[in-house]
């Protein structure tokens, strides 16, 4: 890894004619760029995979459809047999080595990309009116609840997010669609849009 | 004449006054009129002209079923056609006009078709079929013109749309569509179950009808229940209430959508969507759509000043407007009485009640006769005479078919209708289920024993209240206390007989909006469409923007009187979402703008679109197809890029290929199937170019594979073509190949990658600071290896796409300015330029080599092109290899690749040119081949290009003709698809 601080390109090209909208959007909007992001394929119900998921990032492997969290760090269930590890991103590396170490022989495959994906942190209590404008999964406190995850699709394109808390949710796109997915959100969260008062 | 009431008017509020214009006239209404009531408080009935007679015509309706006034509603980018006045809530400022007339709605020239058409059946049913056929020459230039301007009503719109629209997705146990008293009572019932309830209803407020009937609940009156039973479910966390929300269609699995009108009725309202769609997963469905008025059919029934009998007391109960003074209320039910108590209690003179049974013996009709009203039996309207507006109608006793007795005149300005109700069964039927025919009640009711039905096989549907053909609301509310007169059966009455010229029928209109009369139905039946689906069609009953809510019962009755059959043989046609119209805008959605397409876009893409960048599409990116400097065309830049490039060195952004990582134990036994080479063997650190194909033997991507572990490859594929290889993968793997110990990883967003290409591309490498010697021997070509450039850390793969000495380097997205930036200052005393994807096909092309979707169309195979080199002779099995040995694919005459060189080196052979065995004159050429890739080479100064010809391989210096139009050709010579550095030199420095 270089020695070098890691430059940010910028999650968003500035695209003319962008619309204009009111400064105080329905739910908090916050592109983050400073996870390490991991894509772990394998046995998820091995020993082995429970302790390189440990090893890597200090968490239990998560039940289908949701997350489990500490501080920073994440597990996501993506898929019967992919996680989504998130840590920092200096350890990333680090991180993959540990897993492999832990993996040893043990068919696996696990990734540093952390540079693939955008990660858009959401506030408020409003986060799951405006996800349901465009996924169609049910994102009500009655379907939706702390520590459930989904991948779906919204905005036309393929995303995944994850409720932390009442009130802070997470959602990841493919980083070439961030700025489309940003452009998506602010729309969808213009204030005078609230489907319940 | 039509007047405001000085009080009552459930739904306005007196003390806001709103003004609007009707064609330019300056009105006044309140808050809480729709644009229908306030016009006839303003003693506006006449409203439009019809379709194809431009008869004059009035509001008929109250609600969603209206046929006839339709209004251009607003101005300029927000002029909407076609909207109906019944439905349109009024807001204070808004613009309307009447449509389909000229010069204007009183004075129509239009009605001169009525005069023609009375003298000639020159646009009775299936007219288009008959008429304006001769002379033939007259089509082109006269009729289609002619007729093309007549289609439609409206004006359309012809300013963008400035308005913003969205889509909701919504879950619920039960959805229930109506907000009448049906709907009200089956969401308590639900909710009281702590079932999540979602109740929509279609207008501005709660109630349906229950606010006009007069009928008692629970010692409630209608208006005082409903206010109770709305102020409960709004309590309820588990209900959710909208109005102005319309249950647009059901679909499969409870899917159902309703479109909402959020802020129609308070236009400019910062932020508001103008119309939201709920796109709503329900476990139940519940139907309480009510029922709809029919009229009757009369001669000159749609004159304005006819209106539904509901209506007429709906105008007066809920928006204080009487819509007339003198009035005849005609009908073959009890219901309609209702209409003639309400008025007379409003101060309107109720000339006669005209009914067509022999006895009116029920409560209502009592209570009329006790009022003073004139009841008559057996008596019919043989026809409305008038103009603009209703004035009298002539009466006779109804004797089977005929009218008898003598011609009596009426004198009236209002004729309140009533043929009895049609249940809404739209919803039901929308999503499978069946109705059937009481002959009793006169209706199409569902069919209990064949609902829709879910995944489960189990009814997700049930209609309730009117919808149900349940009219009463002591029937529709069991559980409760109903005060209300019970009511004799109706007679089904579908034609009252006339005299004279009008006993035919062409003036008993049934559908109004499309001007289809009983004449027309009766002529489509003699003419052999039996079918209620072709009569339809033919006579065009039921196809307007009303979809015939108030004429298909009417329709398919005289049908079946017509053809001697019984109603329920005829059946109904077919219902279809949406139950009303929508909007595009809200189909839509947010999809709209800069947000219709979420396109891709590279972590340079803010530097390209600064420095010149002229954008195409690829895949779901934009990539540059060249940088324009000031003073240049797309052809001088081009040029200008391809010879730097082979002069100096160019800079690729190529990060939009797809990258694919592929591990595991059994990762070289994998890509040995999905590529035609031997991939296995690729050692680790070097690179080599590999080609995919279907199970029918054909190319569909190529790309170069790496190897970069002892287990692990990566493979590139198109722009196009990364998602579509994924999936391939993981299909094969999860479907067939499920033993094999492999996984894949889609990367293609987490690197950058750049190619730097041209005799210089060392020096800027060695320049920007790499920590990896990159000398001829150090890095060869075909070669991989891993290290830091500027700071940035890379994968260096020396491959080559245009034949130059050239590296991709690839770093992780986060780099990927840095990494270019550092690129091109490093280049800039070696004269690096950046180039496009122009520049980058140009030079491949000069180089022979090809691209998936020029050289290949899905039936093109590896051997086609000539890349047997990429084809393994070793391997035993891949995906396409036994397709590739069946005869058609190995026979000789199919297209080879093959170079072209046009007769004239400065013509540029248009892209799919088809080469021709033979020129012919007006006669159909044998075509042996097309022109795949073809370009002006800046290179070489001549245009080259490549092509697939019959047998082209063994066609070597043969010249050969292109169609290049109507009788035109180019020559062109068959020479090697390699033009330029035919040894291969240049990349092996």
């Amino acid at each position: 890894m270089s020695e070098a601080a890691r430059p940010v390109a910028p999650l968003r090209a500035p695209v003319a004619d962008e619309p204009v909208y009111a400064p105080e959007p329905l739910i908090g909007i916050e592109p983050t760029d400073v996870y390490g992001m991991i894509t772990l394929r394998g046995d998820l119900g091995s020993e082995a995979l429970e302790a390189a998921v440990d090893e890597a990032v200090g968490l239990k492997v998560p039940a289908a459809l949701s997350v489990v969290s500490d501080g920073d760090a994440r597990v996501v269930w993506m898929s019967p047999d992919e996680l989504l590890l998130f840590t920092d991103y200096s350890e990333a590396d680090a991180a993959v080595a540990r897993i492999s170490e832990q993996m040893g022989v043990a068919h696996h495959m696990a990734l540093n990309v952390s540079d693939a994906r955008a990660v858009i942190r959401l506030r408020g209590a409003r986060v799951g009116e405006v996800l349901s404008k465009g996924a169609p999964c049910d994102c009500s406190d009655h379907g939706f609840s702390v520590g459930t995850a989904r991948r779906t699709h919204m905005a036309g394109l393929a995303v995944a997010f994850w409720r932390l808390e009442p009130d802070v949710w997470e959602i990841v796109a493919l980083r070439s669609y961030a700025h489309h997915l940003l452009a998506w959100l602010e729309q969808a969260a213009q204030p005078g849009s609230e489907v319940f008062a | 004449m039509a007047e405001r009431l000085s009080k009552g008017g459930l739904l306005i509020d007196r003390d806001q006054p709103t003004t609007f214009t009707f064609n330019g006239d300056a009105l006044q209404g309140y808050e809480g009129d729709t644009v229908a009531s306030a016009l006839l408080a303003n003693d506006r009935m006449l409203v439009g002209r019809s379709f194809k007679y431009h008869r004059p015509r009035g509001i008929m309706a109250s609600g969603a079923e209206e046929p006839n006034a339709l209004l251009g509603i607003g101005e300029g980018a927000r002029f909407e056609p076609n909207q109906r006045a019944t439905t349109t809530e009024l807001h204070d400022g808004m613009v309307t006009q009447s449509q389909n007339h000229w010069p204007s709605l009183e004075t129509d020239v239009g009605a001169l078709n009525a005069w023609v058409a009375d003298k000639l059946p020159v646009l009775s049913a299936g007219f288009y079929y008959k008429t304006f056929l001769f002379p033939r020459v007259a089509w082109k230039h006269i009729y289609e013109p002619f007729i093309r301007k007549a289609a439609g009503l409206g004006k359309a719109p012809v300013e963008k749309d400035p308005d913003s629209y969205e889509h909701f997705h919504w879950h619920c146990d039960v959805l229930i569509a109506g907000g009448g008293i049906a709907g009200i009572a089956a969401a308590r019932k639900a909710a009281d179950e702590g079932k999540r309830v979602l109740l929509v209803e279609q207008t501005a407020h709660w109630g349906g009808r229950a606010l006009v009937d007069g009928d008692q609940i629970d010692g409630q009156s209608g208006p005082e229940w409903v206010a109770a039973q709305i102020a409960a479910l709004e309590a309820m966390p588990n209900v959710t209430l909208r109005t102005r929300a319309m249950a647009a269609g059901l679909y499969d699995h409870g899917y159902a959508l309703v479109y909402e009108r959020v802020s129609d009725h308070r236009p400019g309202l910062t932020g508001a969507p103008r119309h939201r769609l709920w796109r709503v997963r329900t476990g139940q469905t519940i139907v309480a759509t009510g029922a709809i008025e029919r009229p009757l059919t009369f001669a000159n029934n749609d004159m304005p000043g006819v209106m539904l009998a509901s209506a007429a007391r709906d105008y007066a109960t809920l928006y204080g407007v009487l819509p007339g003074r003198k009035v005849i209320v005609y009908a073959n039910n009890d219901d309609a009485y209702r209409t003639a108590l309400t008025l007379h209690q409003d101060g309107a003179k109720i000339v006669a009640i005209l009914d067509i049974r022999a006895q009116a013996a029920g409560d209502l009709p009592q209570q009329a006769r006790e009022a003073g009203i004139l009841v008559r039996t057996s008596t019919g309207i043989a026809k409305a005479i008038g103009g603009k507006r209703v004035d009298e109608v002539q009466i006779g006793t109804i004797q089977g078919e005929k009218m008898t007795g003598r011609e009596e005149y009426l004198s009236c300005d209002l004729v309140c209708v009533s043929g009895g109700w049609s249940p809404v069964v739209h919803l039901w039927s929308h999503c499978g289920g069946k109705l059937t025919w009481d002959d009793t009640s006169a209706m199409f009711r569902p069919d209990d024993s064949r609902p829709p039905t879910g995944s489960d096989g189990q009814a997700m549907t049930k209609c309730v209240g009117a919808a149900n053909g349940v009219l009463h609301t002591t029937e529709i509310l069991p559980d409760s206390m109903v005060r209300a007169p019970t009511e004799d059966v109706l007679q089904p009455h579908w034609f009252t007989p006339s005299r004279g010229k009008y006993a035919h029928g062409t003036k008993h209109f049934v559908d109004f909006q499309n001007d289809v009369t009983a004449a027309d139905v009766r002529l489509a039946a003699r003419e052999g469409y039996e079918s209620v689906e072709h009569t339809k069609r033919y006579t065009t009953l039921g196809m307007a923007t009303d979809q015939g809510k108030t004429s298909n019962i009417n329709g398919l009755a005289l049908l079946a009187g017509a053809l001697e059959k019984q109603i329920p043989e005829v059946g109904t046609t077919t219902f279809r979402p949406p139950y009303t119209p929508i909007s595009m805008g809200a189909i839509t959605g947010s999809a709209k703008g800069p947000l219709f397409k979420a396109v891709r876009q590279t972590p340079m893409h803010g530097w390209h679109d600064a420095n010149g960048a002229d954008w195409e599409p690829v895949g779901d990116w934009y990539r540059p197809f060249c940088y324009r400097r000031a003073g240049e065309d797309r052809h001088a830049a081009v040029n200008r890029e391809v010879v730097n490039a082979r002069r100096n060195v160019g800079l690729l952004d190529a990060s939009t290929l797809g990258k694919i990582v592929v591990k595991g134990p059994d990762a070289g036994k994998f890509l040995d199937l999905l590529y035609t080479n031997m991939m296995s063997t690729l050692k680790q650190g070097r690179c080599r170019y590999g080609l995919m194909c279907t199970e029918n033997g054909f190319l569909f991507d190529d790309g170069v594979v790496v190897r970069t572990g002892p287990e692990e490859f990566l493979c590139h594929t198109t722009s196009g073509g990364s998602d579509r290889v994924h999936a391939w993968m993981e299909e094969w793997l999860q479907t067939e190949w499920w033993d094999l110990k492999v996984a894949t990883v889609n990367v293609t967003d987490q690197w950058a990658q750049v190619a730097v290409a041209g005799p210089n591309a060392r020096k800027v490498l060695e320049d920007a600071v790499c920590d990896v010697a990159l000398d001829k021997g150090a890095v060869k070509f075909m070669d991989y290896v891993e290290g830091t450039l500027a700071g940035c850390p890379v994968r260096i793969f020396r491959i080559s796409f245009s034949g130059e000495l050239s590296y991709e380097i690839a770093t992780p997205a986060g780099y990927g300015m840095a990494l270019w930036d550092a690129l091109r200052v490093a280049g800039e005393p070696h004269g690096i330029m950046p180039y496009g994807t122009e520049a980058l096909h140009i030079m491949r092309a000069e180089k022979g080599f090809i691209m998936i979707g020029d050289e290949t169309d899905g039936t093109v195979t590896p051997q086609d092109l000539g890349l047997f080199f990429a084809i393994s002779k070793k391997k035993t099995d891949y995906i396409g290899k036994r397709a590739q040995e069946r005869s058609d694919l190995v026979r000789t005459g199919r297209k080879q690749l093959v170079g072209l060189m046009a007769e004239d080196p400065q013509m540029v052979l248009p892209d799919g040119a088809h080469a021709v065995k033979r020129r012919r004159e007006h006669v159909a050429m044998t075509t042996i081949g097309h022109v795949t890739s073809t370009y002006y080479s800046p290179t070489l100064g001549h245009s080259i290009a490549m092509g697939l010809v019959e047998n082209g391989l063994s066609r070597r210096s043969e010249w050969i003709d292109f169609s290049t139009g109507l009788g035109e050709f180019m020559r062109a010579q068959i020479v090697d698809p390699v033009f330029y550095d035919q040894a291969g030199e240049k990349q092996n420095v």
